[in-house]
C-alpha cells in the first residue's frame, strides 16, 4: 500500500472552495485525507510554505509528435509539463500525420503511456487532413480517446462545415474548439494590426478577424445546440461576444495565454521571432479586457498554447518563422505575475483557471479536484520562491520563448501523478 | 551574445533639432532613420555634401575605405539600390563583394543568416543588406559582428533612400525645417515613406501623406503625419511632392480598383503641376511607371529632381559606408 503524505501546506481545491493549512494523505494514487497529525506514509512531501492543489491542465498543447520530433516528443513535452505543473494536457491534432483518424488518436494514448510522465488526451481533427472540407471520423476519434475536435491554428472558413460538426458532435458530447480567426484576413499577417504593425511595417491582423470567427461560431452553437470552446482569445470584442452568450446560456467556453497578459504588440520592436504568436500580441486595452475577463469568470481556463519550435525554423526572418512560445514551464509565474501580483485573482480563482476551468471544457468531471477518493493528481507550488526564466534548462525540447532573463516569483516545486511524485524542482 | 539593435530599440522621438547635440556618429549600424536625432542626420547630409564637393573639384578616387571590404547582399532584386552602394564603396576605395538571391531559392536552402555568416567569414566587415521581410536587417546585427546598411527591408525602411530624398530637397532649398512634403501613394507598402517621415519630421518638416484609404496603415497619424486622400487638396500646399512606386499587384490584391482609377486620382500629371506652387519639386524614387504616379511630362519636366536624387544618392551612401566604418575603428 504505497503511501504518500503531503504535509504543512496551504491546500486549495477549486472543486469544493477548499483552502485551509494541512496535510494530504494519499494512498494507491487516490486521495484518501485531508487533514493534520498524519504519520505513518511511506514517502513525505514537505509543502511547508507552499500551496498544495490539484495537477494543472491544459485545454491545447502542440506535441509535434508524430512527425515532427525535431521540436518535441511527447517524452519532453510531458516532462515539461510535469515541471509546469501540469498532470494533464490535451494534444492538438496538428501533427503529420494529423490525428483525423483513430489510429492516430490511440498512438497519441500510447505514446503517452511509453513517456510515464503525465496523461496526454487526443483531441481529434474537425475536417480530414485540417483542410476544412469534410469531416474527419469524428465518432470513431471520440470512441478512441478524443476529447474534443479542433482544427488546430487551421480557422475552419467554411460555415457550413462548421455547422454540421457541431450537430455531429452533439452525438458524442464533444465539443469543437476553434482557433478564431478569419483566414482572409489573417493572410500573410505577423503581429497585431495596429500602430506598432504600421511602425514596423509588419503585415497586420485585426482584432476584427478573430471577432468576426468568435460571433459566426457562437451563432452556429446557438443554432445546432453544440457546443464550442475558443482556445487563446486575444481581443476586448471577442471577450465580450462570450459574456453576452454566456449570459443567454449558449454553450461557450473560452480560455486566454499567459504571453497574451504579460506581452503588448508593442514588444515586437525588436523583430525577436520569439514574440511571434498566433492570435498576436495585442495592444494594452485589449489585454485589460482579457484580465477583466479572467476576473468575471467570462474566461474559463489558461492555457500555455505550448508551440515548440525547433532554433533553426524559429531563428529566421519575421515572415518566415512558424508562430508560438514553448509556454508550459513559464505559465504559472507568469499568472503570477500579470494576476496574483496586481491582485486581480486570489489564488484560489487562479487555481481553478487550471484545474476545475479546463476540467469543464474537456469534459473531465471528476478530474481537477482533490476530493476524497478522487485520483491523486497533485501540484506544490512555492508561491514565494523567486527565479530566472532559463530556457537552456528547460525539459522541453524546443528553446522559442520570449521571457529569458525574466525574474518571476512563484514555482512548481513538485508534481504527482496518480499519487506517483513524477516531478520534483532542484535546489536552485 | 546578442547585442542591442542600436536603432530600432529607441521609442519614437520627435524631439527636435539640438544644437547642442555632439557631432559625432558612433552607431555600428544604420538600420533606419526612426530615433537618429537631427545631430545625426544632419551628420550623414554634411558628409554627403563633402563627398559631392571632393567629386565635383575631380577627387573620383578616395581612399576612406582603402583595406575594408564591403558586402552587397542582396536577397531580393535590386539593380539601382545595389549598383550605387556598389559604386559608392569602389570610390572609396573599398573591395566589394556581391551575393545575389531571391528569397524563395533560399528559404529551400541555406538560412539568410548563414550566407551572411560565411560571407563575414572571408572577411567581410561591413555588410549592405537588402530582404523582403521587415526586421531582417536587425536580426543578422544580433548574429554578426559585421556593420549592417539597410538598403531596404520588407516594407520597413529604406534609410539611405530616405536620406537621399532628403538631401535632394536640401540641396535645392537649402533647408527642411518649415517645408511641407506630400508622400503620395502606397505608404502601406513603402519602406521609402517610413524613412522618409522619420528623417523629415526629425528636421522639422510636415508632412502629409496621400493615398488611396486601402495602402494607408493604421494610427500613421501617431508618427506626426496628416492623413489626406484629396491629392488636388495637396498639390498647392507642399513644397515637395515624392511620387512613390505602385506596384501593378497591388491592384489585383484589390487595394485599388484599377490602375486607370490610381492615375485619375493620384497620379502626377501637367495640369496638377500647373496648380502647384512654382517651385514645388518633384521626387520619385523609382523605379517610375510613367502613365502610372506620374506622366512622362511630368517626370521629365523642370520641377522634376529624379535624377538628382540618383546621384545624390551615391555621396548619400559614401558618407554612410564612411561613418560607420570610422564607427567601428574607435
Amino acid at each position: 500500500m504505497a503511501c504518500l503524505l503531503i504535509r504543512g501546506g496551504r491546500v486549495i481545491d477549486a472543486s469544493r472552495n477548499l483552502d485551509q493549512t494541512g496535510d494530504v494523505l494519499v494512498r494507491d494514487g487516490r486521495i484518501v485525507e485531508i487533514g493534520s497529525g498524519f504519520n505513518d506514509a511511506d514517502e513525505v512531501l514537505d509543502a511547508a510554505g507552499c500551496i498544495v492543489c490539484a495537477g494543472f491542465i491544459d485545454t491545447h498543447v502542440g506535441v509535434r509528435d508524430p512527425g515532427y520530433e525535431e521540436d518535441e516528443t511527447t517524452a519532453t513535452v510531458t516532462a515539461a509539463a510535469l515541471a509546469g505543473g501540469f498532470t494533464r494536457i490535451a494534444a492538438l491534432p496538428d501533427t503529420l500525420p494529423i490525428v483525423d483518424n483513430a489510429t492516430a488518436a490511440e498512438y497519441v494514448v500510447l505514446q503517452a503511456k511509453r513517456a510515464a510522465n503525465c496523461r496526454v488526451h487526443p483531441l481529434g481533427a474537425v475536417t480530414r487532413g485540417h483542410a476544412g472540407e469534410e469531416l474527419a471520423d469524428l465518432g470513431q476519434l471520440a470512441r478512441s480517446g478524443a476529447l474534443a475536435f479542433t482544427d488546430s491554428k487551421s480557422a475552419i472558413g467554411s460555415a457550413e462545415i462548421m455547422r454540421r460538426a457541431l450537430e455531429y458532435a452533439r452525438m458524442f458530447n464533444r465539443p469543437i474548439f476553434v482557433h478564431p480567426q478569419d483566414p482572409t484576413l489573417t493572410a500573410g499577417g505577423v503581429m497585431h494590426e495596429g500602430y506598432y504593425s504600421t511602425l514596423l511595417g509588419l503585415r497586420g491582423m485585426p482584432a476584427a478577424a478573430e471577432e468576426i470567427i468568435v460571433g459566426r461560431d457562437i451563432a452556429l452553437a446557438e443554432l445546432t445546440g453544440g457546443r464550442i470552446h475558443l482556445m487563446s482569445l486575444s481581443t476586448r470584442g471577442a471577450v465580450e461576444q462570450v459574456r453576452r452568450a454566456k449570459q443567454r446560456g449558449i454553450a461557450v467556453t473560452c480560455d486566454v495565454t499567459p504571453h497574451h497578459l504579460a506581452l503588448t504588440d508593442a514588444d515586437m520592436q525588436n523583430y525577436d521571432s520569439n514574440f511571434k504568436v498566433r492570435p498576436p500580441l495585442r495592444s494594452p486595452d485589449h489585454v485589460a479586457a482579457l484580465i477583466e475577463g479572467l476576473v468575471d469568470g467570462t474566461v474559463d481556463a489558461i492555457s500555455s498554447d505550448h508551440q515548440p519550435w525547433a532554433s533553426e525554423k524559429k531563428d529566421r526572418e519575421l515572415d518566415l518563422v512558424p508562430f508560438g512560445i514553448a509556454g508550459l514551464e513559464t505559465l504559472l509565474p507568469l499568472c503570477v505575475k500579470t494576476l496574483i501580483e496586481p491582485g486581480r485573482l486570489t489564488w484560489p480563482q487562479l487555481i481553478s483557471r487550471l484545474t476545475t476551468g479546463p476540467a469543464r471544457i474537456l469534459g473531465l468531471s471528476d478530474i481537477g479536484t482533490l476530493a476524497i477518493g478522487a485520483a491523486a493528481d497533485v501540484t506544490v507550488i512555492d508561491p514565494q520562491r523567486t527565479w530566472t526564466i532559463d530556457p537552456s534548462r528547460f525539459r522541453s525540447k524546443s528553446r522559442n520563448n520570449p521571457f529569458a532573463g525574466w525574474t518571476v516569483q512563484g514555482q512548481v516545486r513538485a508534481v504527482a501523478y496518480n499519487g506517483e511524485v513524477r516531478y520534483r524542482a532542484g535546489a536552485d | 551574445m546578442p547585442r542591442v539593435v542600436d536603432s530600432i530599440l529607441a521609442m519614437p522621438t520627435l524631439t527636435p533639432p539640438s544644437s547642442t547635440a555632439p557631432l559625432v556618429w558612433n552607431r555600428r549600424h544604420l538600420l533606419g532613420l526612426q530615433g537618429l536625432s537631427a545631430a545625426e542626420l544632419n551628420l550623414i547630409l554634411d558628409r554627403a555634401a563633402e563627398f559631392k564637393r571632393l567629386h565635383a573639384a575631380g577627387h573620383t578616387k578616395l581612399d576612406h575605405l582603402k583595406g575594408v571590404t564591403v558586402g552587397n547582399l542582396f536577397f531580393e532584386p535590386s539593380t539601382r539600390t545595389k549598383t550605387s552602394f556598389s559604386l559608392a564603396a569602389k570610390r572609396l576605395s573599398a573591395d566589394t563583394v556581391d551575393f545575389t538571391a531571391s528569397g524563395s531559392s533560399l528559404s529551400k536552402g541555406e538560412t539568410f543568416i548563414d550566407t551572411a555568416r560565411n560571407i563575414e567569414a572571408m572577411g567581410v566587415s561591413q555588410m549592405v543588406v537588402r530582404h523582403s521581410s521587415s526586421g531582417a536587417p536587425h536580426h543578422l546585427a544580433r548574429h554578426l559582428n559585421a556593420g549592417i546598411i539597410n538598403a531596404g527591408d520588407g516594407t520597413h525602411e529604406h534609410p539611405t533612400q530616405g536620406l537621399l530624398d532628403i538631401y535632394t530637397i536640401r540641396e535645392h532649398r537649402g533647408r527642411i525645417a518649415g517645408l511641407t512634403v506630400a508622400l503620395v501613394g502606397d505608404i502601406l507598402h513603402s519602406r521609402v515613406a517610413r524613412s522618409n517621415i522619420w528623417g523629415l519630421t526629425t528636421l522639422g518638416a510636415r508632412v502629409i501623406v496621400c493615398g488611396p484609404a486601402t495602402l494607408i496603415p493604421p494610427e500613421i497619424e501617431r508618427l506626426g503625419v496628416e492623413v489626406s486622400h484629396n491629392l488636388d487638396d495637396v498639390v498647392p500646399r507642399t513644397d515637395v511632392i515624392n511620387l512613390l512606386r505602385i506596384q501593378a499587384e497591388r491592384q489585383r490584391s484589390a487595394f485599388f480598383p484599377s490602375i486607370y482609377e490610381y492615375a485619375h486620382f493620384f497620379g502626377m500629371n501637367g495640369d496638377r503641376v500647373r496648380r502647384a506652387r512654382k517651385d514645388v519639386l518633384i521626387l520619385a524614387p523609382g523605379p517610375i511607371n510613367r502613365g502610372v504616379e506620374l506622366t512622362p511630362d511630368v517626370a521629365d519636366g523642370d520641377r522634376s529632381v529624379i535624377l538628382d536624387q540618383v546621384t545624390n544618392g551615391l555621396f548619400i551612401r559614401m558618407a554612410g559606408l564612411a561613418l560607420l566604418h570610422e564607427a567601428s575603428q574607435t
